[in-house]
């Protein structure tokens, strides 16, 4: 069996799949894949399953050394991938060597990249994912960010065993340049707001604020005042949820997010737009636009569409070469 | 006669129903009975559950079903809920080591309710809690109805760890740790079963509607328990 060797873990780089779903009622956060979109294509291109474990990575990539031949994919933010010093492309798979080494230049745009590899990576699931959970220390690679001198297994594949490069056509990639226009639905609590604070809301532009992770995006920026409490009892929190706190900063819940929580929620992020933040780095600005929940729900049935396109497409070149 | 529900949606892909606007137990037995018939009925496209104090969220696949279809078929059956039975009450007992070194915040609880350690342990050990909700830190319940003659205000300064299975209190309000975390509850106790473990094939051992009962046990007791992984006990 192949296997991956970490020479530098890089700034943050995580086992991820599409998350942990059904625990949540017990207090157990989702996790995943920051941006779904890149991570399912990186997939795709390797000729996985969707859903099969690959690597986030954050801003500054690992070196890693592999240890067999494989296929792998880079998808998301363009993080200068290099093989054996030579530049290689995102949004595409290539073939590489046994003692081929991976390495990263920074971050030229975006700000999570997605590293596949035929076969899958192998760890034991945790409750029905392969998903590092950081806070709560599980799944993954030992419920851990990765260090150096990790060594990770890879399925065996006979899968993408062929030259030449794979790549996205243009149409499919996203455009995470000049993307700072986030959508939004309204929040459960939407009406506890007055019309000035909502108009002060969709008019401002936020800063991405240093104390942002994959829990949770912090903003500064206009303050957002409550007609009366920023308290509510208890319920349970969706993905990309904007909660005002009392302080009137917008914190934007993102995968790694708790279930429950008492802050009221002014919008929601439309499932589309959490990978357009997902590829954003503090310090850079937002600023939210809305629609309504058919639209948004219609979008999300466009990226399926273009996923299954996608899906479609390279099927057939591994069903010719493979 | 019971309150019509409240259906609006968090995101495009959860809804929640509200089912009252104060935090008592008729409200979430209601919020239990929905669930069950929720999950009799296996709805294709419901994901998953967070039922809360007041309101239940329901996380769906928009592929498969959209916000109206989910609300349609969530108001058939609330027509049905007055004519299904509420599932029986489930009482989990905790066995609990009081005081000591698993209890460091025993005595400050006594001292300030003017109780001996002992009258403590009997209020708190004497009544069953109801489990409102999960959340916060996996498998951390929100229980109800603990006695007012023992609430005791949090530590000034909160401890960098408290160990996994600590029983605190925090003004009215008592609660177990199930994963070690900082923490500024009073420690009065805790107990050797792990409320979550991840490995194991049910993770979590408390649910949201579930009552949870402490029991006193002695430090043999409490380390027979803890060696046999900490899962079952008793008989």
């Amino acid at each position: 069996m192949g296997s991956l060797i970490v020479n530098k873990p890089g700034l943050l780089t995580t086992v991820q799949d599409q998350g942990r779903y059904g625990y949540q009622r017990y207090g157990m956060p989702v996790a995943g894949a920051m941006d779904s979109y890149a991570f399912q294509i990186a997939n795709l291109l390797v000729g996985n399953e969707r859903s099969a474990p690959a690597l986030e990575l954050t801003l500054l990539g690992p070196e890693i050394i592999f240890e067999d031949s494989f296929r792998i994919a880079i998808t998301g933010g363009e993080l200068g991938a290099e093989i054996n010093g030579k530049r290689i492309y995102s949004w595409s798979s290539v073939k590489i060597n046994s003692g081929d080494r991976l390495t990263f230049k920074g971050a030229q745009q975006g700000c999570r990249a997605y590293l596949s590899v035929s076969g899958g990576i192998e760890v034991e699931e945790v409750m029905g994912s392969s998903s590092t959970y950081l806070r709560g220390q599980l799944g993954g690679y030992l419920g851990r960010s990765l260090k150096s001198g990790d060594s990770l297994k890879i399925v065996d594949t006979n899968k993408g065993d062929f030259s030449g490069i794979i790549k996205v056509p243009t149409e499919y990639l996203p455009e995470y340049k000049d993307k700072s226009q986030i959508r939004v639905v309204k929040g459960p609590q939407f009406n506890r707001f007055s019309q000035s604070e909502i108009d002060k809301f969709f008019n401002s532009k936020y800063l991405i604020s240093t104390q942002s992770d994959r829990m949770g995006y912090r903003l500064e920026g206009a303050r957002i005042s409550h007609q009366q409490s920023s308290d509510i009892i208890s319920e349970g929190i969706s993905l990309g949820a904007i909660q005002i706190p009392g302080d009137g900063q917008p914190i934007i819940m993102m995968v790694d997010h708790q279930t429950t929580g008492g802050y009221t929620k002014i919008a929601n992020v439309i499932s589309v737009d959490i990978a357009t933040l997902a590829q954003m780095k503090p310090s850079e600005e937002i600023s939210f636009s809305m629609i309504d929940i058919k639209e948004a729900q219609s979008f999300y049935h466009q990226r399926e569409a273009m996923i299954r396109e996608l899906e479609q497409m390279i099927n057939k070149i591994y069903l010719i070469y493979n | 006669m019971r309150e019509q529900l409240e259906y609006f949606p968090a995101s495009d892909n959860s809804i929640l129903v509200k089912f009252g606007d104060e935090i008592k137990k008729e409200i979430n037995q209601e919020i239990q009975v929905m669930l069950h018939l929720l999950e009799k009925e296996a709805i294709a496209g419901v994901i998953e559950y967070i039922p809360s104090y007041t309101k239940l969220m329901i996380v769906y696949d928009p592929l498969t079903m959209d916000y109206d279809d989910l609300v349609a078929k969530l108001k058939e059956l609330e027509d049905r809920m007055d004519t299904f039975s509420t599932p029986s009450t489930k009482i989990i007992e905790i066995p609990v080591m009081y005081g000591g070194e698993y209890g460091p915040d025993l005595e400050a609880v006594a001292k300030y309710n003017n109780l001996s350690t002992e009258e403590v342990i009997k209020i708190h050990s004497s009544r069953d809690y109801l489990i409102y909700m999960l959340g916060f830190t996996p498998g951390f319940p929100y229980l109800g109805g603990m006695s007012k003659k023992i609430a005791t205000p949090r530590l000034k300064k909160p401890r960098k760890k408290v160990p996994a299975g600590s029983i605190g209190i925090a003004e009215q309000q008592t609660g177990i740790y199930p994963i070690s975390s900082p923490g500024g509850w009073q420690i009065i106790a805790r107990t050797p079963i792990k409320l979550f473990d991840p490995h194991r094939k049910v993770p979590f051992l408390l649910e949201a509607g579930a009552y949870l009962r402490f029991i006193p046990i002695r430090p043999e007791k409490f380390e027979w328990i803890e060696k046999k992984g900490g899962f079952k006990w008793g008989v």
